[in-house]
Formats: C-alpha cells, structure tokens, sequence
C-alpha cells in the first residue's frame, strides 16, 4: 500500500499546510463590521481560490480522486505480484508507438492552449483538433494490443500479470474516453463559434486532462515494462 | 483583536462572489423529478436513502427472530440469515448512512450554509442522485434474482464471496458489485459538487473558519469519501474480473466442492487490504457529518457558542487524515506481523486523541449553556452518551491482544453499532427533527418526537449492552443458530430473546417517527423562518422553505461566526451571522431610533 500513502500523505499534507495559512491566528469568534475585513481571508488572501474558475477546481479535485484510483491499483499490483505464480508480460512493441501518439496528443493541446493565451485563435482550434484526434490514434492503438496480446493466448485470466495489463490499461483508456467526450463539447463549441473565452477554458482543461493522463500511462508503462 | 474601524454606515458593496445563473426548470417535472435544485435533490436522496434504509431495518427484526427464537420461523434459513446479515450490513452504511448524510444533509445544508445559491454544478448534481437511485435499484433486484442477494457478509471476503455454497454466488454478488461500483460513481459526480462549492461558492465574509462545524464534517467527511471510495471500487472490479473473467486478483488456488478450481494463487488478504483502506475511513465517512451536525445542534439549543472551535475544526482535520492509517486493526486475526498489529493498534489510540477533545468540548459546551430540552437536543445528547459508549469498547478491540479473543464476537457487534450505527442515526433524528422546519415550513409533533426519543435511546442500550456480555461469552457472529456449545451458558439464549424482543420494540418505535414525518407534512404546526432562533444562514432565507436559489436579490453578507448565542449586551440571545456588529440588535441601542441604520447593508446611503 506504499504507493496509496504516498500520494495520501502528500495530499493530506497540502490540505494541511493550505488550511493553516487560511485558518492560523484567525479568531473566529470576532465579528467584523465590514463583509471586506481581514477576517474572510478565504476569499481573497493568501492561498485563496478567488478568480480560479469553479470547473477548473472541480477537475483538480477529480484528478486526486483518479489518481488515487491509479495508486491504488499500483499498490494492489504491488502487492500481488510478489505471489511465486506472476509471469512476467513482455509487452507488445506496438505500446511504443502508442506512447508517442500520446506524447503527440500533450504537446498538440499544449501548443493549442498556448495560442490560446496569445489570442491565435486559429492555430488554437488546430491543436486542439490534433490533441483529439491523437488521443483517439492512441485508444485504437491499445486496441490493437490488445488483440495482439490476445492472438498470442495471453489471455485476461492466464496470469496476473495480463489480468493486470489488461485492467489498467482499460482503465486508463476509459479516463482518456472520459475525456474525449469533453474535447467533443469543447470542439463542438468552436464549431458553433462560442465566446473564445468559454473554448479557451475547455481548451486549457482538455491540456491539463491530457498532461495528466500522460504522467499517469508513463508511470503504469513503466511499471509494466520493468516488472 | 479589537473589533476595530466601526463605521455603523460603512456601504458594503454588493458580493462579489460570481452570480451563478440557475436553471428554472418550467414544468412540475423539471421542478421536482429532473431536479437541478441542491434542495430537492437533498430531499429526494433523503427518502430514498431512508426507504432503503426500512428495508434494512426490517432485515435485522428477521435476524433478531431467528436469533430470539431459533428455527421458529420457516422464512429464515441459514442461507436467507446470511443474506438478511449482509444486505443489513451493506444497506445501513453505504446506501443509508452514508447517501443520507452526505446527499442528503450536503445537498440541502451545504448551499444554504455557505450562503451560495446552489451546488455550482447542478447538472452533474442531479445525475448524481439518479446514478444513485440506479445503484439502489440494482441491489433491491438482487432480492429477486435467481440464487437470491449475495450472503458473504458486508465485507465480501473472497473467496467464498464468488465461491459455490455461499448464498447469491449466481447473481447476487455481481450486482452488488455493480451496484457499489455505480454508487461511487454517483458518489464521486456529487462529492466533487461539496468539495468545490465549499471552495468556490461561499458568500462574501463567509471565511474558512466562520463555517458552521456541520460544513465542516460534511466537507471533511466527502474528502475522505473522494480519497476512500475508489479503494472499494478497485476491489468491486478486480473481484467481478475474478467472477466473470478467471482471473485471480484475489481468488486463490483451491478445490472446491471436490473440484480444483480454475484459479491461481490469487491473494485474499490483498482483498482485505482494499476493502478496509476504504473500510475504515468509511466509518468517518459517518462520524465526521454526524460530529458536525451534533456541534450545531448542541450550540443551538443550549444558547452558548461551541466550545473551543478552532480545536474542533482542526480535530476534524485530524480525525480524516488519521483515518487512512488504522484500517487494517480490521485484520488482526489475518496472521499479520506483530510489529505491524503494533504500528496499526498505537495508531488507531492516537485518533482517540482529537476524538476525546470533540467529546470533551461538546460536554463544555453544555456546561452552564441554558438548555432547551427540545427533541433535537434530546437526540444530541443521546449521542453523546452513546458515542462515548461505543468509542470506549474501541480502546478494547483496538489493542491487539484484546481484540483477538473477541474477534468475530458479540462484542464487536455491539461495539460498532454503538458507535457508528446508533450514533450516527441518533444525530441522523436530531438533525431531521431540527431542519424538518426549513425543509417543509411545519413543525414536527413534539410529544411523538420524546416517545421517539426514549424508545429508540433507551431501546437501543436494551439491544446492544447485553451483547457486550454475550461477546465475552464467545458468542460468535453471522451464525444461524448455535445448538448446543459448552462454552455458551444456557442464559445466553434468554439474552438473545431479550435482545430481540427490545430490538422489535425499536423497529415499532420508528412508525411514530415515519408517522410524525408524513402527517406533519400535512398538519403540522406552521413553521416560522427561524423557529430554534439559530444564527446559520439558512434560517435567515425570506421563505421558509426557501426557494429556488435560497436567498433573496442579494447574498446574505457575512460578519460573524456560526456561534454568537447569548452576546452579553446584545438584545436578543442569537446574532445571525449576516448582522452587522453596528446592529441595533447587537449594540443593544434602542431599534426604534437607529431602525434606518439597521438594515445598513441591504440599504447602501
């Protein structure tokens, strides 16, 4: 369970040190006589969220609850496969590639929501077209593997270790489904010409969505390849 | 800090906190059944919550039969007993518990709390409670499938869970699988709602530590459930997988009815890893909302500021992170290394710590409060007493060498239900019998709420205090009947009878409660804005129940605290927290001269 409590003890301690800076040496029980007092740091003082759009934290506090899906299920990997019957997977060569298409989908968004900030609103259409349309060359990708895998006769229930493969890369798979969906709403806004400040928001979180899910695939790759 | 720079005139612009636009749904469907109103869907996962929840108190009266009476009764065998076991078990605290504190009291307390106009996003918010709706449906079908619900016991150990001779191995166990999977899913589309709205959502002076404690729990509480929940859900995909697919996460290599089974050497301990790192935070998943409300309610009703707040909150804070690191004092018998059964026993002591300060500053609180011994209090109160009861057999079963002999017992039955089943639904009444007003605009019947009241306090010590004994005897736990056993003395089974004719005396006692809900619905006494002259925003709306979008034109602005009761000086006992301190109210002047001035904030000169 290592993997789990590291990632729970580094959230607890942010939400620790985050509520000490909004909460220490304030005296609750003082009133103000203006709404604006020094009291309701929360809103406006240090470490506050004012200004963050409410989505945006939304997508922040599902990321902690994916990854702590993902460490999870490192631990659970973790721990199952110091039992004698794991045989190690050699992955396919295909998953390579995959990577890449992944790797192309992140830096597609990121050159998207760049031209975003600077106001190109053409070239930010364009990475994000790209960034969609790799992460979909990446799903087919897996899909692939998987037959190849499977065509082999390694099948789900032959080893843990595939039983394992198989799970997390599903898994991760539904995430970036999960995401393609709203990449969808957000292209579907470009195509209805939305307000640019509405797609540049869907844009900048399809890229935080998309870095994350990268990190989280090269972990689980990494993981798979060296065990 | 002084209360510095007074200006009684001082102009408070308008909030800045973002407007959020609502949708106003046109047609009686979209108000009440499509809901997107944090309120209605409150409501609609408090009755389902709380009608799934009667199908599980029935349950444990057709346990109690069996048990007060064995063999009397020709509906229960030992397949349908560990069935009724299970499905009580998972029932109360997932799908009672659980949705009824969080959906339930979030949804409707947390807006109106935080001074916001709704959740901040309704849409997903309603999805929620369908996603819900559907995970209960699911396990009530599982009553009626072939096979029947699954009988493994609440916490699904494999491998009998999916192994034959266990009830429900068919399809019972799969839909609950799928059923605890789709509630955490609904769980996580209306968690992310609480979390952010109390992030993003709150009314200008509404600061982090101005919250009531009630806001507190429930946020605390959905952190741990966020962090907690996709635990059980690794452990519901990776058991289905074992099911369906072969595989052997958790199922090991083993014949069965004579047969060697497909599987390899699949883990079952790395099951109850999984199962109680959720398990565990899962009972303050209860507790914490449960603390929260009982703070509010205690400080409401005996008119004095909660004691010490600071260190309530921050006890909180505590309790949640502690309870990632104490679940496996659920596996002491699992054939741990003594070293870890020592690392897990200090921690579990250690959560006492913030726990006993809670204890302790609720008692201060009451202490010289001028109590009103209304039906709420009386429930809070109660809960007191029955959480220190239920949190002392704790201390017991949390030290390894005590906890192995009673392991499986009685005692353990009655320790939990003591502390996170009685408990929490004592505050669960409490809170109902407080918020009832808001909710509906009518008072509960006060007389059936104390015959309430004592039957269920008093009769839940009838149930549970005996079982201690009985757990000392060795009774074990989820058997159907015991026949004869030498270690048993012969007045257990009396024990047993009692306890169940008390337990019945209970399940009863609840239909004047369902009767008090229902006809004073329809009959009550009409409630006022601010019956319990309580100082938490959501008693200051302008209608009572509050409408779509909770306050008026404007936010409420915030200048104090949840807990001004009882302000030397000030005219009255409450000061609501959208009062100015240049109040008439508080200032204690004469209203009728400064009566302009009083409404400075809504009027900017």
């Amino acid at each position: 369970m290592t993997a789990v409590l590291v990632f729970l003890g580094c959230l607890m301690a942010g939400i620790v040190w985050w509520l000490i800076r909004q909460t220490i040496n304030v005296k609750p029980w003082v009133a103000d006589t203006s709404a604006e007092a020094p009291q309701t740091y929360a809103l406006a003082g240090p470490g506050s969220l004012q200004g963050v759009p409410s989505v945006k934290v939304g997508l922040g506090v599902f990321l902690a609850v994916a990854t702590s899906l993902f460490a999870l299920f490192l631990s659970a990997y973790d721990i199952r496969m110091e039992i004698s019957d794991w045989r190690p997977l050699r992955e396919p060569d295909l998953l390579w590639f995959n990577t890449a298409l992944l790797v192309l989908g992140s830096i597609a968004l990121q050159w998207g929501w760049t031209n975003a900030k600077k106001g190109n609103e053409t070239q930010r259409n364009r990475g994000l077209i790209a960034g969609g349309i790799f992460a979909l060359g990446f799903i087919i990708g897996q899909l692939m593997a998987w037959q190849e895998l499977n065509a082999a006769g390694l099948t789900i229930s032959g080893n843990p270790a595939n039983a394992f493969f198989y799970t997390l890369t599903a898994l991760h798979g539904l995430h970036l489904l999960g995401g393609l969906v709203a990449w969808a709403k957000t292209a579907n806004r470009v195509w209805r010409g939305a307000q640019p400040a509405a797609i540049n928001l869907g844009v900048e979180l399809c890229t935080l969505y998309w870095h994350y899910l990268l990190v989280i695939w090269l972990i689980l790759f990494g993981l798979m390849l060296s065990t | 800090m002084a209360q510095a720079t007074h200006d009684a005139h001082s102009y408070v612009p308008p909030a800045e906190v973002e407007e959020m636009e609502l949708y106003h749904a046109k047609t009686w469907i979209g108000k009440y059944v499509w809901s997107q109103d944090a309120k209605v869907i409150a409501v609609q996962y408090s009755v389902t919550a709380i009608a799934i929840g009667l199908v599980a108190l029935v349950l444990s009266v057709l346990m109690r039969l069996q048990l007060g009476w064995p063999n009397s009764f020709s509906i229960i065998d030992p397949s349908s007993y560990l069935q009724f076991v299970t499905m009580h078990g998972m029932i109360m605290v997932i799908y009672l518990l659980t949705a009824l504190f969080l959906g339930g009291f979030g949804n409707y307390l947390i807006p109106l709390m935080c001074g916001a106009r709704d959740m901040v996003f309704p849409y997903l918010n309603m999805v929620s409670y369908w996603v819900y709706l559907a995970a209960v449906l699911i396990l009530v079908a599982s009553f009626f499938v072939p096979g029947g619900s699954t009988g493994a016991g609440w916490t699904l150990y494999p491998p009998q869970a999916i192994s034959p001779g266990t009830p429900g191995t068919e399809w019972g166990i799969l839909l609950m699988l799928i059923s605890l999977a789709l509630f955490i899913i609904g769980f996580t589309m209306g968690g992310l709602n609480y979390v952010v709205t109390v992030l993003q959502a709150r009314t200008r002076g509404m600061s982090l530590m101005r919250l009531p404690l009630t806001v507190w729990g429930i946020f605390m509480a959905t952190v741990l459930a966020l962090l907690a929940f996709p635990a059980l859900f690794v452990s519901a995909i990776m058991m289905t997988l074992d099911r369906l697919l072969g595989t052997s996460f958790f199922m090991p290599a083993m014949v069965s009815l004579g047969d060697q089974t497909s599987y390899d050497n699949g883990s079952p301990v790395l099951f109850q890893h999984l199962f109680w790192f959720f398990g565990h935070p899962e009972v303050y998943i209860v507790a914490l909302p449960a603390f929260g409300i009982v703070s509010d309610l205690l400080s409401t009703h005996a008119r004095k500021a909660i004691f010490g707040y600071r260190m309530m909150v921050w006890a909180i804070v505590a309790i949640g992170a502690l309870s990632f690191v104490v679940w496996a004092h659920h596996m002491y018998v699992s054939g741990m290394n003594p070293y870890f059964g020592f690392f897990f026993a200090t921690t579990t002591l250690i959560i006492a710590v913030p726990t006993a300060i809670k204890v302790y500053n609720w008692v201060l609180t009451l202490w010289r409060g001028n109590i009103r011994l209304n039906v709420p209090m009386m429930f809070a109160i109660g809960f007191i007493f029955t959480f220190i009861n239920g949190g002392l057999t704790g201390l017991f079963l949390g030290n390894v060498t005590v906890d192995l002999p009673l392991s499986d017992t009685y005692f353990v039955i009655a320790h939990f239900h003591m502390v996170m089943a009685v408990s929490p639904i004592l505050v669960v009444f409490g809170a109902i019998y407080h918020w009832y007003p808001k909710v509906t605009g009518r008072m509960l019947d006060d007389r059936l709420g104390k015959i309430h009241f004592w039957l269920t306090f008093l009769g839940t010590y009838a149930i549970y205090y005996p079982m201690h004994y009985l757990g000392f005897q060795g009774l074990p736990r989820r058997y159907f009947s015991y026949g004869e056993t030498a270690f048993m003395s012969d007045s257990a089974q009396d024990l047993n009878m009692a306890i169940s004719i008390a337990a019945i005396c209970v399940a009863f006692a609840q239909l004047f409660f369902l009767y008090n809900l229902v006809v004073s619905y329809f009959r009550g006494k009409p409630a006022s804005d601010n019956p319990w002259e309580a100082t938490t925003l959501e008693w200051q709306t302008s209608k009572t129940p509050p409408e779509h979008g909770n306050f008026g034109p404007d936010l409420p602005l915030v200048y104090r605290w949840a807990y001004d009761y009882s302000l030397p000086g000030a005219t009255q006992d409450y000061i609501p927290q959208n009062v100015s301190p240049d109040d008439p109210i508080v200032t204690g002047e004469d209203p009728t001269i400064e009566a302009s001035s009083a409404t400075a904030p809504e009027n900017p000169s």
